[in-house]
């Protein structure tokens, strides 16, 4: 969808203005309404502040501001410690759609954007709203001064306005600040700032995430790692990754002379006996100038490219939190009792790789009753929004909690004192829409996060068991305690013998024989044990799409 | 003003003291402490041919403290002995099971649990326990069960608690209460110039006899126990079998349950077979409906009732009861099974009001026309 109108948007066709474009699509790109209005700009700029900080190798260390202009306006604030932006970069990174080095062919790394116009978005929907332009203040080193640009987008030409550029002074060594002043409706529960901000904390361990509300409320999110994430490598696309509009755009780009080369330059994975291969069953000409092919010929070759055997792509390529880390996170964040968490080996569906983690907090604070908090990621980026659309939710329900200790009715979330986090992290995630608010349901990537959450369920049940036989005989011993005590005042009343010390007797007795009465305990509660689910079963691989993802002609 | 003598009291009292100090001695081991119960079940029951009377075998079980599934039990048991205990050294009048189930009903300490909930299924079994582990009845152990047995004829007898003399003749249409103890230390039977005892089962039976004046023209005490009998209604008759030396006869229902009151009266029953040799008479006798009257006094086709499959199956369960076993009682069963009908004790008055009383019951009597 994006890839289509960001192609129309980058060949310069101004059928329509930016404007006019984000008006139509405002709710594709998640301005829908202005409470989404409002999480999707802090997602934006929180995104951005991440990943330059993570591109720089700095820790993070985010400061989120939101403070009431009057109903219904609010200022949003967000600074980061990143690297900063040279000069003249910051105009156009804010003020020019589709810019930035996001915005390249399919393919690429792990990223929390995939499409370029996101902080641009936000520099319009504030202009559109409140008409203010967007502040933004950066600095690179300490030796340098900072920038202050107010910046608006020029609707007409998509090029940066500057309101206002001046040096300042900033305390900071160096980092970025960016003052938004947008229409939004703040709400504290469900898929709001705070919940954001908290769920992002989650995610990104290595960050630290300051976060004051209207109410001047502050939020703490310390870091619980100090380990940067494994960077991410950028890798060529996989030919079975790529449909008919971006080989399309593929063809058009390349510098490359022949089919074969562009084959083995392009793409991961292509050899000179692959490319071939291909060739040959595509019965194109070898010569022809791939930027000159049909669209006609085009399927042809994608056809061939689909009926060649491909070895799997390049799998170091993604950036997974880490099992240990990620628990950690879990344990920092939430008042738990247990938690599991894993990484699931990386994977591919359509020939994009992609990895699935997850983690299964439980007990503590949490509501004993009603569902289990859900928590989906994509590429460390909470998705709030669209739950039941998402492949997360529906692997979720999918599983048999009842097997793992939780209740549940069949079909839906499970019900307990539980988070359940899951994480997919890959060169290109299928959102079901731009808005980047749920996953398509891709068979192998319901399989696989399905395979994530059962593995974590196998030790929340457990525990989960454990902790109910516990609780059982601790129970048990408490009846105990209370008979032994009836049982020496009967016996002190048949026998005339002091009481106490026919209870000290019981109790010594019930210390040193407690075991076999434990025993028998073992017993009764073995037969009311369910033997949890054996592992899902292998199912069939189809790289058949069950919802409408991404399609990118 | 407890009803059992000072001599049984005592030695209850001593018996359920040595029950407390050998489960002492077990804690002092550092056994398990645990109580061997006879079993009241139908597998350790036995009749006993010789007196004619069901008896308890030897089964016993072990019920242990240190035992998940019996530890309550076993403390309830303790509760319940140390509680009569303390009721008899006390003196106490004698109580109801269900007044015994509210004394000790609390809940204990530390626990959200009572120490007994229900007196059917948890005090009234545990009771029963202990008549069989320490061998006494409850009507020793100073509990009485509610009796709802009446009866009117020429007997006098004498409540030793309070000194009054009754005559049961003087007792109008309602007839006089069977006391709630019928123990010697009670009840004594102060004088008794009856011929015969007889009991029938239904007292809508009984009233009409009663008001008929049966007992005083024919000389003879009418009981009945209404329906299945109480404790003190089989320990009274089992007195008068013992004591008075004169026949008795029962007159029930022709029909499985009829015959089976009947027994139990005669020679006790399964779950109180520890009872039977203080209440079983085994002299009794079946005076009847039974299946050869109905030609004999050729009763009307509609006062018959088609035996349904509860009456079939429990004939034939009854058929197999070693009480049973008699060549007369086993062709009795097989008759009314292949008559296919049963015959109420109330359903004589459609041939003539007057027809038990005046033609039934003396026409039986003096033939002997009985089953034993």
């Amino acid at each position: 969808m994006t890839s289509s109108i960001a192609k129309e948007l980058a060949k310069g066709q101004r059928a329509i203005s930016v404007a006019e474009f984000f008006e139509k699509n405002r709710h594709l790109l998640g301005f829908a309404n202005k409470a989404q209005s409002l999480l999707t700009s802090v997602k934006e700029a929180v995104d951005n502040s991440l990943d330059a900080c993570e591109e720089a190798n700095v820790l993070p260390d985010i400061n989120v501001e939101l403070k009431e202009v009057k109903k219904n306006r609010f200022k949003l604030i967000i600074e980061d410690n990143g690297p900063g932006i040279v000069k003249k970069q910051i105009a156009p990174i804010f003020g020019k759609f589709l810019y930035g080095s996001k915005f390249e062919s399919i393919g690429g790394k792990q990223s929390r954007g995939q499409q370029g116009i996101g902080i641009s978005s936000v520099v319009l929907y504030a202009q559109l709203t409140t008409g203010k332009p967007t502040i933004v203040i950066s600095k690179t080193s300490p030796k340098d001064e900072a920038h202050k640009f107010k910046i608006h987008i020029d609707t007409k030409t998509n090029e940066p306005e500057i309101v206002n550029a001046e040096t300042s002074e900033w305390m900071k060594d160096h980092g970025t600040k960016i003052e938004f002043e947008i229409e939004a409706k703040y709400q504290e529960s469900k898929q709001s700032v705070p919940e954001y901000i908290k769920e992002t904390a989650v995610i990104n361990p290595h960050a630290k995430i300051t976060y004051v509300g209207p109410d001047n409320k502050k939020l703490e999110f310390p870091r619980v790692s100090e380990k940067l994430p494994k960077k991410a490598k950028k890798i060529r696309p996989h030919p079975h990754g790529v449909e008919l509009g971006i080989l399309k755009r593929m063809l058009k780009a390349t510098t490359a002379r022949s089919l074969k080369s562009f084959l083995t330059k392009e793409f991961d994975k292509v050899g000179s006996g692959t490319a071939n291969e291909i060739v040959k069953k595509s019965e194109l000409d070898p010569k022809i100038l791939p930027r000159l092919l049909t669209g006609e010929q085009m399927e042809q070759l994608l056809n061939a490219v689909q009926d060649t055997k491909i070895m799997n792509p390049s799998m170091d390529c993604l950036s997974p939190i880490g099992a240990e880390i990620l628990k950690n996170s879990v344990e920092a964040e939430y008042d738990i009792d247990f938690v599991h968490a894993i990484t699931r080996p990386t994977t591919v569906y359509r020939g994009m790789p992609f990895q699935i983690e997850c983690a299964i907090g439980y007990g503590g604070s949490l509501n004993p009753e009603g569902r289990v908090g859900l928590m989906r990621f994509a590429n460390k980026v909470p998705l709030l929004y669209q739950q039941g659309a998402c492949a997360i939710s529906k692997a979720v329900s999918d599983v048999n909690w009842k097997s793992y200790g939780l209740q549940q009715s069949s079909g839906s979330l499970p019900n307990g004192p539980a988070v359940i986090l899951v994480h997919m992290a890959s060169v290109w995630v299928p959102y079901t829409s731009e808005g980047k608010e749920a996953i398509a349901s891709y068979p192998a990537i319901i399989k696989e996060i399905k395979l994530a959450v059962q593995e974590c369920g196998r030790f929340l049940q457990r525990y989960v068991s454990k902790k109910k036989k516990a609780a059982f005989e601790a129970a048990k011993k408490e009846k105990f305690k209370g008979y032994a005590q009836e049982l020496a005042i009967a016996l002190s009343k048949l026998t005339g013998k002091p009481m106490e010390e026919i209870h000290k007797k019981i109790t010594e007795i019930a210390d040193t024989k407690f075991s076999k009465f434990e025993e028998e305990l073992d017993e009764m509660e073995e037969k009311s044990k369910v033997k949890p689910k054996e592992e899902l079963e292998e199912e069939e691989e189809s790289e058949e799409v069950e919802q409408n993802g991404n399609n990118y002609q | 003003m407890a009803t059992t003598t000072n001599e049984n009291r005592e030695s209850i009292i001593k018996s359920l003291k040595g029950t407390g100090n050998t489960i002492l001695d077990e804690l002092n081991k550092g056994d398990n402490p645990s109580v061997s119960i006879p079993l009241r079940t139908l597998s350790n029951v036995y009749f006993d041919d010789s007196d004619q009377l069901i008896k308890l075998g030897n089964k016993k079980q072990k019920r242990a403290f240190f035992n998940a599934g019996q530890s309550k039990k076993f403390m309830q048991t303790m509760l319940m002995a140390a509680q009569i205990k303390e009721l008899l050294e006390q003196n106490q009048p004698a109580l109801s099971t269900r007044q015994l189930y509210y004394i000790l009903k609390h809940s204990i300490p530390g626990l959200k649990e009572n120490t007994f909930d229900d007196q059917s299924t948890e005090s009234d079994p545990v009771i029963e326990d202990i008549e069989v582990m320490i061998d006494y009845l409850r009507e020793q152990l100073n509990l009485v069960a509610v009796p709802k047995g009446v009866m009117s004829g020429p007997i006098t007898i004498k409540d030793m608690k309070t000194d009054d003399v009754i005559d049961y003749t003087k007792m109008g249409t309602a007839g006089g209460a069977v006391p709630p103890s019928v123990e010697k230390d009670v009840l004594q039977i102060k004088d008794c110039s009856a011929d015969y005892v007889l009991v029938v089962e239904k007292f809508a039976v009984w009233n009409l006899l009663n008001q008929q004046k049966y007992w005083k023209k024919n000389n003879c005490i009418l009981l009945t126990g209404k329906g299945q009998p109480a404790r003190a209604e089989r320990r009274l008759l089992a007195r008068f079998g013992k004591e008075l030396k004169i026949p008795i006869y029962c007159f029930c229902d022709m029909d499985v349950y009829g015959y089976y009151i009947y027994s139990v009266y005669k020679q006790g029953s399964i779950n109180l077979a520890f009872f039977s040799e203080k209440a079983g008479t085994p002299q009794a006798k079946y005076l009847g409906f039974a299946i050869d009257d109905v030609k004999r006094f050729d009763i009307p086709r509609s006062s018959w009732i088609k035996l349904d499959k509860h009456d079939i199956k429990r004939l034939s369960e009854v058929s197999k009861y070693d009480w049973f076993k008699k060549k007369e009682w086993q062709d009795e069963l097989k008759k009314i099974k292949e008559f296919g009908y049963k015959i109420e004790s109330d359903a004589l008055v459609a041939k003539k009001i007057e027809f038990t009383a005046k033609e039934y019951l003396p026409h039986k009597i003096e033939n002997k026309l009985f089953l034993d």
